[in-house]
């Protein structure tokens, strides 16, 4: 790993590799994950799922499911009527299926009974008489079946949802351009694969008042949708979010199970369980959307980018889940890197008789990612430039609005594509290396946090709660939750820093309901940048308390006291000081009980069309990837030997765990590039392929090449200490960059991810040297909402300096 | 998974009672040898068998004995780790060695067994899944349904031979030693197995796989080559195992098995013919690569697609054949 950036500023804890706070928990066993929680009394439950893609349910006879001895309760959907869903223009899910089912996998009753195997067997005697509907299980295939639809909202037939923005006049950029391409992507589903299953426990307090454990990345959205399902007040239901062993966006929806386990809980009066098997967790998903893309670019003279149609079809799925927004993400964040002139953005998601896509890392943004830089490696061949040398030389200026109103902060693209192309070689190894040895380049960009909430108010994103006791430690509160990304090291730090003492001195309390202010949760690469700015609030609130309190005790003005290596001190007299305790206990003495809080709200964004809720965020982090593969002509095979990852992190609050979530992103992105496929049996009842960790091919260990990481630190004035997101970002690059790198290796084009040996062997023997998808389906848009690009002032002229050579 | 369904477990200390039990059972019972595939398929509740039958206590089931110039002796549950580990195995017997090394994952070798491995049941992507998915699609004809999903005009089950050891042994003339309840017989390894992905086995269900018989490593030459997905953990799509005895520079005697493309092993026999009586050249290893690539026929029932994996059936012979013609060892 190599760093660049700013100094440290000072900055004693921040920038460190601290310990992870909850390592040693980890390391022994010794943290409880969802599935850890055992109580007295709990009976198990099994739910039992649709084992056809689309019906109407006719009746359900739960007989002799009841009559099984060691069977406390049967739910169907009639016990629990209410929908919901993560988005409020989407309330389309029952915890049971009521009178439908969507997909092979869609709940349709529950069982709470003694034991598993004894709750499985009554879910297997219950019969389902379900009237069958002709299952639609493509994107082309939705578009064109009028009837039956899947849902009776949305846009009619089986549409979802349509989208469609104009932003300043694209039609004349595209005529005025002096070259025009075009290409058709497609980019196939994927799924989180977290080792965690998906857990939770239900369990009935005396006093009428119900606590739900569970694996979630979003206990806030959680309760609510349990309040809402089970029409209880929110202040009787408490949830507790467990650390996830892994989520990337799996566990941020609330889910059936979880609101079934509280149901069976309430009836029973026994605490119930669930623990999903991996069969079940594939059939959550909430994953990559399948999506066909089309791109229309017109260049100018100097190459820049005049005008961009961007047009992309959404396979959805089975519900709505995040796919509003995941619409709207597709056609977001293109302009966030290379300024575009013009630009027209058109969106559809289908539903589809098949797990529900959602939130998966880069939420709808890898795939016209994926689609623009390969694109753009294309313009760069067809205009004679390296590609590296054509970003450098349109990129977009810190500081400016893009042609949709997203205001950019810091921007570190430039240093990161100086970076990796220094440290691969670049220059002497593109187009340069002998036939089967390739090099690719691609960049990225992701938010830092999404500019709004799921649901619309006004209140703060986040809060922190900071409580210090009279022996020095602290504990802090926050709804966030650990997903294994180092968020609870994140906040220790953040405070650890303001507060001058050890982070290990830190109580972390996170992801309760009862005890902790609202966080809206681990997604949208949200946490690190709110969470840490509330803490840091509350911190300076604690630290001016204290600071009083050993100003007064010592007679100086406060703004001399500093706060360091535990300890009290006056910068003006170097052999004063008092121990962190010492304060705490003076300044409680002279003002009571210390608590303070923090909180954050993004700053509001100034686009105001309809849809511009999605992609402003108060950061936006940069990623610039190099990828060395050897491609076998014979095989089709493609092993990857190197990544050069560059993140602009604005700062890396701890440099090991920014590192962390670049390799982790790599290897997720190289799953995504070479192998991953959500796919299923249109012609044998809509199944899916391989729902297991053996046969749905994901890279182990093997696979994983080297990953050289450069952190590059570029502050961020809305981040804490400058920092932006890490977690995501950095995989958005990985899949073009791989089909970059195919093609300089062996001068194929592979348009359509995964790119599979089949299909590098197509694209050989094809007389085009292409493979991938060569039409569209026929739209109708609607009419675009057209928006003005902002005025000339408000977008600094582009950086155009000329590339300088590589430091 | 779920975790295991409730069931009877027996450890017998002898082949003999271990036989009688089998007997007794009849098919409802399963021989537990290792237990990495039996027991995660019935946490799936794809099998249930209502007793398992423990091979661990059997005495004398286990180690190897013998050596390169006598032949090995190889008892069935030897695990695949001590088999890898094995220098007789490593130094005269390379293409066995590269089987096992390439068999799942280095935790599971520690479990699994030489035995279990060579009665791996078939495997098809219709039929290793849980219950609740194998009745979406109404179940196929090896478990609880009656049609072959993968040809559904086919009236035998199509469930592919996934044993990394298999086409090793065959290609060797490997001989087995069965236990049954009225004695012990020999078979040839390749005897062992029947084109039929139900009844893969031919033994009878109380027979007991007791022993591996080596033959003297002698000048013999052998190579496996392995396609899966990734380099550990899966089972072959293809395998290719090539076992040759040459007399000075001219292959004598040529046995070329290919695995993952049928319900059994299969011998690539017009591929051995074309090898025979001349050097091994790049000629002749290509004359071959044709001949097996005519042979292989695999159906859509495990990963990749079909067209791709019987493509890749000329490359992986080349892959086999090509590591003879330098990899020398003679005993």
């Amino acid at each position: 790993m190599r760093r660049d950036g700013s100094a440290r500023g000072g900055l004693r804890i921040v920038g460190t590799a601290a310990r992870k706070v909850d390592g040693p928990a980890k390391c022994t066993g010794a943290l409880r994950f969802a599935d850890d929680i055992v109580l007295p009394r709990t009976l198990a439950c099994r739910i039992l799922r649709s084992h056809v893609p689309h019906a109407r349910i006719r009746g359900i006879d739960t007989t002799r499911a009841r009559a099984r001895p060691g069977v406390f309760a049967v739910l169907t959907g009639s016990d629990l009527p209410i929908p919901f869903g993560i988005l409020p223009v989407s309330q389309d899910e029952h915890a049971l299926c009521p009178d439908k089912v969507r997909f092979v996998g869609d709940p349709v009753a529950a069982v709470a009974a003694v034991d598993e195997e004894t709750a499985w067997e009554a879910a297997n005697a219950i019969r389902v008489d379900y009237d069958r509907l002709e299952p639609i299980m493509t994107i082309e295939q939705a578009l064109s079946t009028e009837t039956p639809r899947i849902h009776d909202y949305g846009e009619g037939g089986n549409v979802h949802k349509k989208v469609s923005l104009e932003f300043g006049d694209a039609e004349a950029g595209l005529r005025d351009a002096d070259a025009v391409f075009e290409d058709i992507f497609f980019y196939e589903g994927s799924t989180h694969l977290p080792m965690e299953q998906h857990s939770a426990t239900a369990m009935p307090e005396p006093d009428g008042r119900l606590t739900v454990w569970s694996s979630t990345q979003t206990p806030h959205y959680l309760h609510r949708a349990l309040a809402k399902v089970l029409e209880m007040p929110a202040s009787r239901i408490r949830v507790i979010a467990c650390p996830n062993g892994g989520g990337f966006g799996g566990k941020s929806d609330p889910f059936n199970h979880e609101i079934v386990v509280a149901k069976l809980a309430l009836l029973t009066g026994r605490p119930v369980k669930v623990t999903l098997t991996r069969e079940e967790v594939f059939y959550c998903h909430r994953g990559r959307h399948p999506v066909l893309m089309q791109v229309k670019t017109g260049i100018a003279r100097d190459g820049s980018i005049r005008a961009l149609h961007f047009r992309s079809w959404l396979d959805g799925g089975a519900y709505g889940s995040y796919g509003v927004a995941s619409t709207y993400y597709t056609g977001a964040l293109q302009t966030v890197t290379y300024p575009i002139g013009a630009y027209k953005f058109e969106g559809l998601r289908v539903f589809t008789n098949k797990p529900p896509c959602g939130p998966k890392r880069g939420h709808g943004t890898p795939q016209p990612r994926y689609a623009l830089e390969v694109h753009i490696d294309k313009i760069a061949e067809r205009l004679g430039v390296d590609p590296a040398d054509y970003r450098l030389r349109h990129l977009v200026p810190p500081g400016s609005l893009t042609v949709n109103h997203l205001r950019i902060g810091s921007m570190g693209l430039r240093t990161c594509i100086e970076k990796v192309v220094a440290g691969s070689g670049w220059k002497e190894k593109f187009r340069r290396q002998p036939r089967g040895r390739g090099i690719g380049l691609a960049c990225s960009s992701y938010i830092s946090g999404a500019g709004l909430p799921i649901y619309w108010n006004n209140m703060p994103h986040t809060g922190v709660l900071l409580k210090i006791d009279r022996g020095g430690g602290v504990t802090v509160f926050c709804g966030e939750i650990d997903i294994g990304q180092g968020s609870d090291t994140v906040l220790a730090q953040v405070v650890a820093e303001v507060l001058g003492i050890d982070p290990l001195d830190i109580r972390i309390v996170a992801g309760d309901t009862d005890l902790t202010p609202v966080d809206l949760g681990s997604y949208s690469s949200r946490v690190t940048l709110m969470m840490g700015n509330a803490a840091i609030q509350a911190a300076e609130k604690a630290r001016g308390i204290l600071a009083t309190a050993a100003a007064r005790e010592w007679a100086i003005c406060a703004e001399r006291v500093v706060f360091a290596g535990g300890r009290v001190l006056d910068s003006g007299d170097p052999g004063r000081a008092m121990s962190f305790a010492d304060a705490v206990q003076r300044a409680e003495a002279a003002s009571g009980t210390i608590g303070t809080v923090g909180s954050y709200t993004p700053p509001p964004s100034t686009a105001r069309y309809r849809g511009s809720g999605v992609g402003p965020s108060p950061a936006y982090s940069y990623s610039a990837a190099v990828v060395e593969v050897a491609v076998e002509a014979a095989t089709g095979l493609v092993h990857v030997e190197r990544v050069h990852l560059a993140h602009d992190v604005g700062r890396a609050i701890n440099p090991v765990l920014s590192v962390g979530q670049v390799e982790g992103s790599v290897y997720m992105g190289l799953g995504e590039a070479l192998m991953e496929e959500q796919s299923f049996r249109a012609n044998r009842n809509g199944v899916h392929r391989a729902p297991s960790m053996l046969e749905y091919k994901s890279p182990t260990t093997m696979e994983m090449p080297e990953v050289v990481t450069y952190l590059v630190e570029d502050p961020d004035p809305n981040g804490p200490f400058g920092a932006k997101e890490v977690g995501q970002g950095p995989l958005l690059p990985i899949a073009p960059a791989v089909a970059n790198a195919v093609h300089d290796a062996i001068g194929v084009r592979v348009d359509a991810i995964p790119i599979t040996p089949d299909a590098i062997l197509r694209a050989l023997q094809a007389p085009s040297k292409r493979a991938g998808p060569v039409r569209v389906p026929a739209t109708d848009w609607p009419e675009p909402v057209r928006v003005p690009a902002p005025a000339l002032d408000a977008r600094p002229a582009p950086d155009t300096r000329p590339p300088r050579d590589a430091p | 998974m779920m975790r295991l369904p409730p069931c009877g477990y027996i450890a017998p200390a002898t082949l003999a009672e271990a036989t009688a039990i089998l007997r007794d059972e009849g098919p409802e019972a399963a021989i537990l040898a290792g237990g990495t595939d039996l027991l995660a398929k019935m946490k799936r509740r794809q099998q249930r068998p209502s007793t398992l039958v423990g091979l661990r206590r059997v005495v004398g089931l286990r180690g190897v004995r013998g050596g390169p110039r006598s032949g090995l002796r190889i008892g069935a549950m030897t695990t695949l780790a001590e088999l890898e580990r094995h220098e007789a195995v490593r130094a005269h017997y390379p293409g066995l060695h590269q089987a096992l090394r390439s068999i799942a994952t280095p935790l599971l070798r520690n479990a699994g067994t030489i035995g279990g491995n060579l009665c791996l049941d078939t495997r098809c992507n219709y039929y290793d899944q849980s219950f609740e998915w194998r009745r979406a699609i109404n179940f196929c004809m090896k478990c609880d349904g009656d049609v072959c999903w993968v040809a559904p005009g086919s009236d035998v089950c199509l469930a592919v031979a996934s044993s990394d050891a298999a086409p090793v042994l065959c290609a060797f003339g490997a001989r087995l030693v069965l236990a049954g309840p009225r004695g012990e017989r020999t078979i040839e390894a390749k005897d062992l197995y029947r084109r039929d992905g139900i009844r893969f086995l031919a033994k009878d269900p109380a027979e007991i796989l007791a022993a591996v018989l080596l033959p003297p490593a002698g000048r013999l030459r052998s190579s496996y080559s392995k396609l899966r997905r990734r380099g550990s953990f899966d089972f072959p799509v293809l395998g290719v195992a090539a076992c040759l005895r040459f007399d000075r520079d001219v292959v004598a005697d040529a046995r070329l098995w290919l695995t993952a493309v049928s319900m059994a092993p299969v011998q690539a026999e017009e591929a051995e013919r074309a090898l025979v009586g001349r050097p091994l050249t790049g000629a002749s290893i290509d004359e071959a690569a044709e001949c097996a690539w005519a042979r292989a026929k695999p159906v859509d029932n495990t990963d990749f697609t079909v067209r791709w994996r019987k493509e890749m059936t000329r490359h992986h012979v080349r892959q086999a054949l090509g590591a003879l013609t330098s990899s020398v060892r003679f005993a």
